[in-house]
Protein backbone atom coordinates (compact mmCIF):
# COMPACT_ATOMS: atom_id res chain seq x y z
CA UNK A 1 0.00 0.00 0.00
CA UNK A 2 1.41 3.63 -0.59
CA UNK A 3 -0.10 7.13 1.04
CA UNK A 4 -1.04 9.46 -1.41
CA UNK A 5 -1.09 12.95 -1.29
CA UNK A 6 -4.42 14.58 -0.16
CA UNK A 7 -5.83 15.41 -3.55
CA UNK A 8 -7.46 18.50 -1.85
CA UNK A 9 -3.92 19.51 -0.63
CA UNK A 10 -2.38 18.91 -4.16
CA UNK A 11 -0.58 22.14 -5.12
CA UNK A 12 1.07 20.96 -8.53
CA UNK A 13 1.93 17.73 -10.24
CA UNK A 14 4.32 17.14 -12.54
CA UNK A 15 5.23 13.59 -14.04
CA UNK A 16 8.42 13.06 -16.43
CA UNK A 17 8.77 10.28 -18.78
CA UNK A 18 11.89 8.24 -18.62
CA UNK A 19 13.23 6.18 -21.43
CA UNK A 20 15.46 2.88 -20.79
CA UNK A 21 19.01 3.10 -21.79
CA UNK A 22 19.36 6.45 -22.89
CA UNK A 23 22.17 8.04 -20.92
CA UNK A 24 22.33 11.59 -23.19
CA UNK A 25 18.57 12.26 -21.66
CA UNK A 26 19.40 11.20 -18.24
CA UNK A 27 19.39 13.24 -15.37
CA UNK A 28 16.84 15.98 -17.55
CA UNK A 29 13.83 15.10 -15.10
CA UNK A 30 15.54 15.78 -12.32
CA UNK A 31 17.65 18.84 -13.64
CA UNK A 32 13.71 20.22 -14.53
CA UNK A 33 12.44 19.04 -11.30
CA UNK A 34 15.03 20.91 -9.70
CA UNK A 35 14.53 24.48 -11.95
CA UNK A 36 10.61 24.00 -10.87
CA UNK A 37 11.09 23.95 -7.17
CA UNK A 38 13.62 26.85 -7.39
CA UNK A 39 11.39 28.71 -8.94
CA UNK A 40 8.07 27.83 -6.42
CA UNK A 41 10.75 29.23 -4.21
CA UNK A 42 11.11 26.13 -2.02
CA UNK A 43 13.76 26.55 0.68
CA UNK A 44 17.26 25.78 -0.94
CA UNK A 45 18.15 22.68 1.15
CA UNK A 46 15.38 20.64 0.13
CA UNK A 47 15.39 21.62 -3.32
CA UNK A 48 19.28 20.26 -3.28
CA UNK A 49 17.53 17.04 -1.61
CA UNK A 50 14.99 16.00 -3.80
CA UNK A 51 17.10 16.77 -6.83
CA UNK A 52 19.86 14.22 -5.77
CA UNK A 53 16.85 11.69 -4.44
CA UNK A 54 15.11 12.74 -8.29
CA UNK A 55 18.25 11.91 -10.07
CA UNK A 56 19.41 8.86 -8.37
CA UNK A 57 15.79 7.44 -9.12
CA UNK A 58 15.65 8.24 -12.76
CA UNK A 59 19.05 6.82 -13.58
CA UNK A 60 18.12 3.85 -11.71
CA UNK A 61 15.16 3.64 -14.22
CA UNK A 62 17.77 4.61 -16.98
CA UNK A 63 20.44 2.05 -16.22
CA UNK A 64 18.55 -0.98 -14.70
CA UNK A 65 14.53 -0.92 -15.62
CA UNK A 66 12.93 -0.92 -18.65
CA UNK A 67 11.71 2.53 -18.58
CA UNK A 68 9.09 4.01 -16.40
CA UNK A 69 7.29 7.53 -15.40
CA UNK A 70 8.27 9.60 -12.59
CA UNK A 71 5.79 11.67 -10.24
CA UNK A 72 6.24 14.68 -8.43
CA UNK A 73 3.87 15.80 -6.46
CA UNK A 74 3.48 19.13 -4.14
CA UNK A 75 1.54 20.10 -1.40
CA UNK A 76 2.00 22.92 0.88
CA UNK A 77 2.93 20.50 3.84
CA UNK A 78 5.46 18.25 1.61
CA UNK A 79 7.08 16.73 -1.90
CA UNK A 80 6.71 13.48 -2.86
CA UNK A 81 8.43 11.80 -5.80
CA UNK A 82 7.41 8.62 -7.16
CA UNK A 83 8.91 6.48 -9.61
CA UNK A 84 7.13 3.82 -11.38
CA UNK A 85 8.73 1.37 -13.96
CA UNK A 86 7.81 -1.50 -16.02
CA UNK A 87 10.38 -4.16 -14.88
CA UNK A 88 12.17 -6.18 -14.78
CA UNK A 89 11.79 -5.53 -10.59
CA UNK A 90 14.22 -5.84 -7.82
CA UNK A 91 14.96 -9.41 -6.15
CA UNK A 92 15.75 -8.41 -3.35
CA UNK A 93 15.28 -4.93 -1.75
CA UNK A 94 17.32 -5.51 1.33
CA UNK A 95 20.56 -6.25 -0.79
CA UNK A 96 19.62 -3.39 -3.35
CA UNK A 97 19.46 -1.47 -0.76
CA UNK A 98 23.15 -1.34 0.70
CA UNK A 99 25.68 0.79 0.13
CA UNK A 100 27.81 -0.93 -2.37
CA UNK A 101 25.93 -3.39 -4.21
CA UNK A 102 25.06 -3.03 -7.90
CA UNK A 103 23.80 -5.07 -10.93
CA UNK A 104 25.03 -2.62 -13.31
CA UNK A 105 26.44 -3.47 -16.64
CA UNK A 106 30.48 -2.83 -17.64
CA UNK A 107 28.85 0.11 -19.66
CA UNK A 108 27.28 2.00 -16.96
CA UNK A 109 30.17 1.41 -14.97
CA UNK A 110 32.27 2.91 -17.40
CA UNK A 111 30.86 6.18 -17.67
CA UNK A 112 30.95 6.08 -13.61
CA UNK A 113 27.48 4.68 -12.52
CA UNK A 114 27.15 1.30 -10.31
CA UNK A 115 28.89 2.37 -7.68
CA UNK A 116 25.41 0.78 -5.30
CA UNK A 117 24.99 4.19 -3.74
CA UNK A 118 21.71 5.48 -5.75
CA UNK A 119 18.97 4.19 -3.45
CA UNK A 120 21.14 4.98 -0.19
CA UNK A 121 22.02 8.24 -1.21
CA UNK A 122 17.69 8.75 -2.02
CA UNK A 123 16.89 7.39 1.49
CA UNK A 124 19.91 9.34 3.02
CA UNK A 125 17.80 12.66 1.59
CA UNK A 126 14.10 11.61 2.09
CA UNK A 127 12.13 11.97 5.23
CA UNK A 128 10.80 8.65 4.22
CA UNK A 129 11.52 5.88 1.71
CA UNK A 130 8.60 3.62 0.36
CA UNK A 131 10.01 0.80 -1.77
CA UNK A 132 8.33 -2.40 -3.27
CA UNK A 133 9.28 -4.32 -6.20
CA UNK A 134 7.71 -7.41 -7.96
CA UNK A 135 10.33 -9.55 -10.42
CA UNK A 136 8.90 -9.49 -13.55
CA UNK A 137 6.34 -6.37 -12.81
CA UNK A 138 8.30 -3.70 -12.11
CA UNK A 139 9.35 -1.17 -9.04
CA UNK A 140 7.61 1.28 -6.94
CA UNK A 141 9.72 4.15 -4.95
CA UNK A 142 8.14 6.79 -2.92
CA UNK A 143 9.83 9.55 -1.23
CA UNK A 144 9.04 12.20 1.10
CA UNK A 145 10.28 15.60 1.69
CA UNK A 146 8.47 17.38 4.71
CA UNK A 147 8.02 20.95 4.09
CA UNK B 1 38.90 31.92 -3.99
CA UNK B 2 37.78 32.65 -7.00
CA UNK B 3 38.30 30.30 -9.44
CA UNK B 4 40.04 33.03 -11.95
CA UNK B 5 42.77 33.04 -9.29
CA UNK B 6 42.85 29.47 -9.01
CA UNK B 7 43.52 28.64 -12.51
CA UNK B 8 46.32 31.32 -12.43
CA UNK B 9 48.21 27.93 -10.70
CA UNK B 10 47.16 25.37 -12.49
CA UNK B 11 48.36 24.42 -16.33
CA UNK B 12 45.09 23.70 -18.49
CA UNK B 13 42.10 25.70 -20.52
CA UNK B 14 38.55 26.94 -19.68
CA UNK B 15 36.43 24.95 -21.92
CA UNK B 16 33.43 26.84 -20.41
CA UNK B 17 31.92 29.13 -18.27
CA UNK B 18 33.92 31.89 -18.93
CA UNK B 19 31.88 34.29 -17.40
CA UNK B 20 31.91 32.68 -14.76
CA UNK B 21 35.49 33.21 -13.06
CA UNK B 22 34.86 35.21 -10.72
CA UNK B 23 32.82 32.32 -8.61
CA UNK B 24 34.09 31.66 -5.06
CA UNK B 25 35.04 28.23 -4.27
CA UNK B 26 36.36 26.78 -0.83
CA UNK B 27 36.68 23.52 -1.34
CA UNK B 28 37.23 20.92 -3.96
CA UNK B 29 36.52 16.63 -4.61
CA UNK B 30 38.00 14.33 -6.60
CA UNK B 31 35.70 11.10 -8.17
CA UNK B 32 34.79 9.21 -11.16
CA UNK B 33 31.64 7.30 -9.89
CA UNK B 34 28.37 9.69 -10.06
CA UNK B 35 26.77 8.40 -7.28
CA UNK B 36 29.85 9.18 -4.46
CA UNK B 37 30.20 12.88 -6.16
CA UNK B 38 26.39 12.97 -5.41
CA UNK B 39 26.65 12.01 -1.99
CA UNK B 40 29.85 13.88 -1.02
CA UNK B 41 30.53 16.66 -4.03
CA UNK B 42 31.04 19.77 -2.45
CA UNK B 43 28.27 22.62 -2.85
CA UNK B 44 30.01 25.83 -4.57
CA UNK B 45 32.88 24.07 -4.84
CA UNK B 46 35.25 22.47 -7.30
CA UNK B 47 35.03 18.97 -9.09
CA UNK B 48 38.08 16.58 -10.68
CA UNK B 49 36.49 13.82 -12.98
CA UNK B 50 37.86 11.66 -15.87
CA UNK B 51 34.48 11.34 -16.97
CA UNK B 52 33.31 13.30 -19.18
CA UNK B 53 30.05 12.63 -20.93
CA UNK B 54 26.85 14.91 -20.57
CA UNK B 55 25.61 13.24 -17.65
CA UNK B 56 28.79 15.31 -15.62
CA UNK B 57 26.80 18.34 -16.07
CA UNK B 58 23.58 17.05 -14.27
CA UNK B 59 25.76 15.78 -11.47
CA UNK B 60 27.82 19.01 -11.28
CA UNK B 61 24.05 21.43 -11.72
CA UNK B 62 22.80 18.96 -9.07
CA UNK B 63 24.92 18.95 -6.45
CA UNK B 64 25.46 22.85 -6.82
CA UNK B 65 29.35 22.23 -8.30
CA UNK B 66 30.31 25.29 -9.58
CA UNK B 67 33.55 24.39 -11.72
CA UNK B 68 34.70 20.73 -13.18
CA UNK B 69 38.34 20.16 -13.97
CA UNK B 70 39.03 17.38 -16.35
CA UNK B 71 42.85 16.03 -16.05
CA UNK B 72 45.51 14.79 -18.00
CA UNK B 73 43.90 16.27 -21.40
CA UNK B 74 40.95 13.79 -21.77
CA UNK B 75 38.75 15.05 -24.64
CA UNK B 76 35.80 16.44 -23.63
CA UNK B 77 32.84 15.48 -25.64
CA UNK B 78 31.07 18.40 -27.60
CA UNK B 79 27.46 17.51 -26.02
CA UNK B 80 29.33 18.15 -22.49
CA UNK B 81 30.64 21.40 -23.10
CA UNK B 82 27.56 22.21 -24.84
CA UNK B 83 25.37 21.34 -21.68
CA UNK B 84 28.09 23.16 -19.45
CA UNK B 85 27.30 26.42 -20.94
CA UNK B 86 23.78 25.84 -20.77
CA UNK B 87 24.14 25.07 -17.14
CA UNK B 88 26.79 27.75 -16.54
CA UNK B 89 29.19 24.99 -15.21
CA UNK B 90 32.95 25.94 -15.19
CA UNK B 91 34.69 23.29 -17.63
CA UNK B 92 38.54 23.39 -17.12
CA UNK B 93 41.06 21.00 -19.22
CA UNK B 94 44.22 20.10 -17.71
CA UNK B 95 47.54 18.36 -18.90
CA UNK B 96 47.85 17.49 -15.55
CA UNK B 97 46.45 14.00 -13.32
CA UNK B 98 44.10 14.10 -10.98
CA UNK B 99 46.83 13.79 -8.12
CA UNK B 100 48.65 16.62 -9.11
CA UNK B 101 45.74 18.81 -9.61
CA UNK B 102 44.38 17.90 -6.57
CA UNK B 103 47.78 18.56 -4.47
CA UNK B 104 48.29 22.12 -6.46
CA UNK B 105 44.59 23.16 -5.18
CA UNK B 106 45.44 22.09 -1.39
CA UNK B 107 48.89 23.97 -1.75
CA UNK B 108 47.22 27.31 -2.02
CA UNK B 109 44.61 26.28 0.29
CA UNK B 110 41.72 24.84 -1.48
CA UNK B 111 40.16 22.94 1.25
CA UNK B 112 42.18 23.09 3.73
CA UNK B 113 39.47 24.42 6.16
CA UNK B 114 36.34 22.03 6.35
N1 LIG C 1 14.32 0.70 -10.95
C1 LIG C 1 15.06 -0.42 -10.77
N2 LIG C 1 14.76 -1.54 -11.47
C2 LIG C 1 15.49 -2.67 -11.31
N3 LIG C 1 16.53 -2.77 -10.46
C3 LIG C 1 16.86 -1.69 -9.74
C4 LIG C 1 16.16 -0.45 -9.86
N4 LIG C 1 16.71 0.43 -9.02
C5 LIG C 1 17.72 -0.20 -8.40
N5 LIG C 1 17.82 -1.49 -8.82
C6 LIG C 1 18.78 -2.50 -8.34
O1 LIG C 1 19.33 -2.08 -7.12
C7 LIG C 1 20.77 -1.98 -7.22
C8 LIG C 1 21.28 -0.87 -6.34
O2 LIG C 1 20.79 0.39 -6.81
P1 LIG C 1 21.63 1.72 -6.48
O3 LIG C 1 20.96 2.85 -7.12
O4 LIG C 1 21.85 1.79 -5.01
O5 LIG C 1 23.05 1.42 -7.15
P2 LIG C 1 23.44 1.40 -8.70
O6 LIG C 1 22.36 2.03 -9.49
O7 LIG C 1 23.80 0.03 -9.08
O8 LIG C 1 24.74 2.30 -8.71
P3 LIG C 1 24.79 3.90 -8.51
O9 LIG C 1 23.40 4.36 -8.19
O10 LIG C 1 25.72 4.12 -7.39
O11 LIG C 1 25.28 4.46 -9.81
C9 LIG C 1 21.02 -1.82 -8.70
O12 LIG C 1 22.32 -2.22 -9.07
C10 LIG C 1 19.95 -2.73 -9.29
O13 LIG C 1 20.33 -4.08 -9.20
MG1 LIG D 1 21.57 3.88 -8.94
Amino acid sequence: MTESANNEDLVMVQTYEIEAGNFTLAGEAASNIKKLLRQLGIDAKIVRKVSIAAYEAELNMVIHSLGGIMRLEITPKEIVLKARDDGPGIEDIELAMQEGYSTATELARELGFGAGMGLPNIKRCSDKLHLQSKLGQGTYLEARFFL
Amino acid sequence: MKINEIIKNIPGKVIAGEEFLDKEVKTAYCGDLLSRVMAHGPQDGIWITVQTHTNIIAVATLVEIACIIVPEDIPIEANTIEKAIEEKIVLISSPLPAFQLAGKLYEIGIGKEQ
